[in-house]
């Protein structure tokens, strides 16, 4: 269904600007403001840094969405990390924010419009967020 | 195919018909829409000549088979009226009269043969339904899109960010504030204070109606945004109301800075800028 | 990608570009706080104007920044946050609490000027 996708391979803290600049023109191609551009560049910032962070390395795909109305764009990061423990947990606001931890979860959320996310302990993790163009 | 061609026969057949009687069948047409009550907010000659250029729309339709022609001019003619206040219920229905004014001089052109009747209503019916589905369709888009383009005029205007002084905003905000219009609210904002060079700004909701967490959360986040691009922000005309609520239900107000009413918060605005506001002295 | 660090008066001026990475942002928090140390700067500027995302981590290394540089004695202020960024900055939860804000670099200036009149 998607015409464009971009797949950034993410192992060091370069490729997580590579991964939210290519983002960011993705979704300026896609008709998206720039004040959205820069909400879903930080969401791609923020995953790309926790794969960095947790599993050292996993790859960004973004790509964009032909809903029956609508057009999107969606980001999944994955990684074949050590999983998330306690993945409510990781979504509850002030967890790890401020620490030296950086999930960020939470807010990517808040950036974007919907949100998915598989982990389990030892096999990995995969977040799946979309943003609808209004 | 050989069933297509026959249909496409009978079509001709019967646009053929509908050129040869076209006056008597409009007039009947107008008349039935006379006598059901619709379009009263158009005069008999602007019905007429509608009437006729939707007759011809019709006509031209079932000849090609294409609906390009009809969706343009079903479009444009939605455009004149719906300032003029015509519902969508009038549209269909006048559309629904020329379908079946057209069936009864159907009927009465075959009546003696039953048959043919039949297999010209199997080729008349699905393009006359398509044609009363595209022109619906049309008309009902053409009234959203309008409906779309007076809400984000109203937004634009429910959310003016005023100048009073240099470096002195105020966003006096009323009605009931959505995520959509909370962030169009924000972003305004945090435009207005870099074009403005604003170092402090006033957001008056007294014309706020009530507020829940998501819309208290946005405000909470104005305010950092805000500060973020070097502005203070003064929140005035929080009823106690709301401010119990917001309390109840765990909004941090130290975030806020909050000043009873608007003159208080420009006066404590202005201090902060650094002005001094004084009556002048009464001559002896 | 190395930061620029420019030297004024008692002010130290540093200006982010677009594009920088952590290992970028670590070296330009050593260099300033060696600098403020170095030049006895009373404060120090961090221009963000060209800066088109701020994520959790750069914005983590701004406080940092202000914070090592407090305990030096001086006071940082962060500039040019631009609109759209600070929209994203606050969905996100960071609102670099405790660190000063100006809307550019001479209101940044002017900010450092008025605190080290009160501070004689």
């Amino acid at each position: 269904m998607s015409r464009v996708e971009i797949r950034v391979t993410i192992t060091s803290d370069q490729d997580i600007v590579l991964a939210r600049q290519k983002g960011r023109s993705l979704a300026l191609e896609l008709g998206f403001s720039s004040g959205d551009a820069t909400l879903i560049a930080t969401a791609i910032s923020e995953l790309a840094r926790n794969i960095v962070s947790y599993a050292r390395r996993g790859e960004i795909v973004v790509k964009d969405v032909q809903g029956s109305s609508r057009v999107g764009i969606a980001v999944t990061a994955s990684d074949n990390g050590p999983g998330i423990l306690d993945v409510g947990q990781a979504l509850r606001d002030g967890f790890s924010t401020s620490g030296s931890l950086g999930l960020g979860l939470p807010g990517v959320r808040r950036l974007m419009d919907e949100f998915e996310i598989f982990s389990k302990p030892g096999q990995g993790t995969k977040v799946m967020v979309k943003k609808w163009r209004p | 195919m050989a069933k297509r061609d026959e249909s496409s026969e009978l079509l001709r057949e019967l646009v053929a018909h509908l050129r040869q009687n076209r006056t008597q069948l409009r007039e009947e047409w107008v008349g039935r829409i006379s006598e059901t009550r619709l379009l009263t907010a158009m005069t008999k000659e602007e019905i007429f000549a509608e009437a006729t250029s939707v007759y011809d729309s019709y006509v031209e339709a079932l000849e090609t088979e294409t609906f390009e022609a009809l969706q343009a001019y079903a479009r444009n003619l939605s455009e004149r009226i719906i300032p003029r206040g015509v519902e969508t219920h009038e549209v269909v229905g006048i559309v629904l009269l020329l379908r079946d004014v057209l069936a009864r001089s159907l009927f009465a052109k075959y009546q003696t043969d039953f048959k043919k009747l039949n297999r010209i209503l199997d080729a008349y019916e699905p393009a006359a339904n398509r044609i009363a589905n595209t022109v619906a369709v049309g008309f009902v888009q053409e009234r959203e899109r309008v409906i779309r383009q007076q809400q984000e005029a109203i937004r634009e205007l429910s959310t003016p960010v005023l100048q009073v002084r240099e470096r002195l905003l105020i966003l006096p905000i009323i009605g009931v504030i959505d995520p959509q219009r909370a962030r169009q609210l924000t972003e305004q904002l945090l435009r207005g204070i870099r074009t403005n060079r604003a170092k402090v700004v006033v957001i008056d909701i007294t014309g706020v109606a009530a507020m829940d967490v998501t819309v208290a959360n946005h405000l909470v986040q104005t305010v950092e945004a805000s500060r973020l691009l070097g502005a203070t922000v003064i929140v005035t005309g929080l009823s106690p109301e709301i401010a119990q609520t917001l309390v109840t239900i765990g909004v941090d107000l130290g975030k806020m800075n909050t000043v009873g009413d608007l003159q208080g918060g420009i006066e404590q605005a202005e201090r902060l800028l650094g002005y001094k506001v004084m009556a002048l002295a009464e001559p002896n | 990608m190395e930061v620029p660090i420019l030297k004024q008066g008692q002010v130290l001026i540093a200006t982010f570009q677009a594009a920088l990475s952590d290992a970028d942002l670590n070296q330009l928090r050593s260099a300033l706080v060696q600098q403020v140390v170095r030049f006895r700067s009373r404060g120090v500027i961090v221009d963000v104007t060209a800066m088109d995302v701020m994520d959790s981590f750069a914005s983590r290394t701004l406080r940092e920044i202000a914070h090592m540089i407090r305990l030096r004695g001086a006071e940082t202020v962060i500039v040019g946050i631009q609109p759209e960024v600070a929209f994203a900055m606050v969905q996100l939860g960071l609102t670099l609490e405790g660190v000063a804000t100006a809307l550019d670099l001479e209101e940044g200036l002017a900010y450092l000027n008025q605190k080290f009149k009160t501070m004689k």
